[in-house]
């Protein structure tokens, strides 16, 4: 079909705005790493930081590129519902429903109908997870392997789940502590904080030993080429040949594979302890006497 | 000094190599699980989809107690030397 001409620049402003944020993030990487560093196994660079009454603040690499990559997305999505309509004109349209069909499905499979009004904060998290994993693909940082990123995302899941227990009053919310025997209090107390912990190194032990590995392999196989492709007339000989195009099959595994995965499983998580801490039951009868008493006054 | 330094750094990648035999039990773990999974999906092919998804959950959730191993192994082989190092150097000073 026919598309107007300011529209189709609308399109092209949206598709440079997903790529320039990508490219700033590039951009800063080369003008930041030292060079002679070669391969090197690093946490986030700190790039300035800003004083603070009581600790410093700093911003790091994790930081500017999870910032990076929400930009990104938010032009994805702009782009995707972008000239949307009842009556389906563009091809895009499909692929944005059927992302919509699909987390709406998810969640009403694992979290039930009282629940739906997650399903944008779900596909919020999963879109973040993923293209934070994906990033170190075109050479970025990824924010998910630090665990400064992953354990806030970890801390706000854990304040829904307080949340959901507080659903039906801060007493009954004590007394589920108690919940086989008063005896077992202080384990059920400490299994609370043990969810955030296991949910957020879950995550980030997954994204960091795909990067420790690819690093490994990466001096290792340069060694390698080194010893045994090292007689090479020239130049030819300090190029490590070996190193072209192997690594790449291990980070089909280790970076897109696992990064998917563990966005995925993130989700997963997240609705389960959600959908479980609340206390279906007894909320509905609180509720059934609340509206008795109502009708009888 | 020297001598000092070069006990935390072997005791350190010790640390860490001894660490990681907590690998042993997500991979049999693992292992197991996927078997049943092949099982279940031979048995009843046409569950194969939530088959797999519901063994994907576990095998994450099983991995859980290796990947502990994995973060305080990284942080005994990253972070470790140079804060204990820091701390001896720091003490010898005020001695």
């Amino acid at each position: 079909m026919k598309t107007r001409r300011s529209f189709r620049l609308w399109d092209i402003f949206y598709i440079i705005m997903m790529i320039v944020p990508l490219a700033i993030g590039m951009v800063l990487q080369i003008l930041t790493k030292p060079m002679a560093e070669g391969i090197t196994l690093t946490g986030a660079r700190i790039f300035f930081t800003i004083p603070m009454p009581l600790q410093d603040f700093y911003v790091t690499e994790s930081q500017i590129n999870s910032l990076l990559v929400t930009v990104t997305i938010f032009f994805f999505c702009l782009y995707m519902t972008h000239g949307i309509h009842e009556r389906v004109k563009l091809k895009r349209q499909h692929f944005a429903e059927l992302i919509v069909e699909k987390v709406d499905g998810l969640v009403n499979e694992n979290m039930g109908e009282y629940f739906m009004g997650y399903s944008p904060f779900i596909i919020a998290m999963l879109a973040l997870s993923a293209v934070s994993s994906l990033s170190s693909l075109i050479g970025l940082f990824p924010p998910t392997s630090d665990i400064n990123v992953v354990g806030g995302w970890a801390i706000l899941v854990f304040i829904l789940i307080t949340y959901y227990k507080m659903k039906c009053g801060p007493l009954y919310y004590l007394k589920s502590f108690t919940e086989p025997i008063a005896l077992l209090a202080p384990i059920n107390f400490l299994s609370e904080f043990a969810t955030p912990i296991s949910m957020s190194f879950r995550h980030y032990g997954n994204i960091l030993s795909g990067t420790v590995i690819s690093t490994l392999i990466a001096v290792g196989l340069s060694g390698l080429s080194h010893l045994v492709l090292g007689w090479l007339p020239g130049f030819l000989g300090e190029i490590s040949w070996l190193r072209v195009g192997i690594p790449a099959v291990l980070s089909i595994y280790f970076d897109v594979f696992s990064g998917c995965l563990q966005a995925f499983i993130f989700a997963m998580l997240t609705m389960m302890n959600v959908a479980g801490a609340f206390p279906m039951d007894e909320y509905e009868k609180r509720k059934q006497r609340k509206q008795i008493k109502k009708q009888t006054t | 000094m020297e001598l000092a330094i070069g006990l935390i750094l072997g005791a350190c990648a010790l640390g860490a190599g001894l660490a990681m035999i907590a690998g042993i039990g997500p991979g049999i773990g693992e292992g197991n699980a996927v078997a049943k999974a092949c099982e279940a999906i031979g048995r009843q092919p046409e569950s194969k989809g939530s088959v797999t998804t519901t063994m994907l959950m576990g095998c994450a959730i099983a991995e859980t107690t290796g990947l502990y191993a994995l973060v305080i192994a990284i942080i005994l082989i990253f972070v470790a030397p140079n804060l204990l190092v820091d701390i001896l150097v720091n003490t010898m000073k005020s001695l």
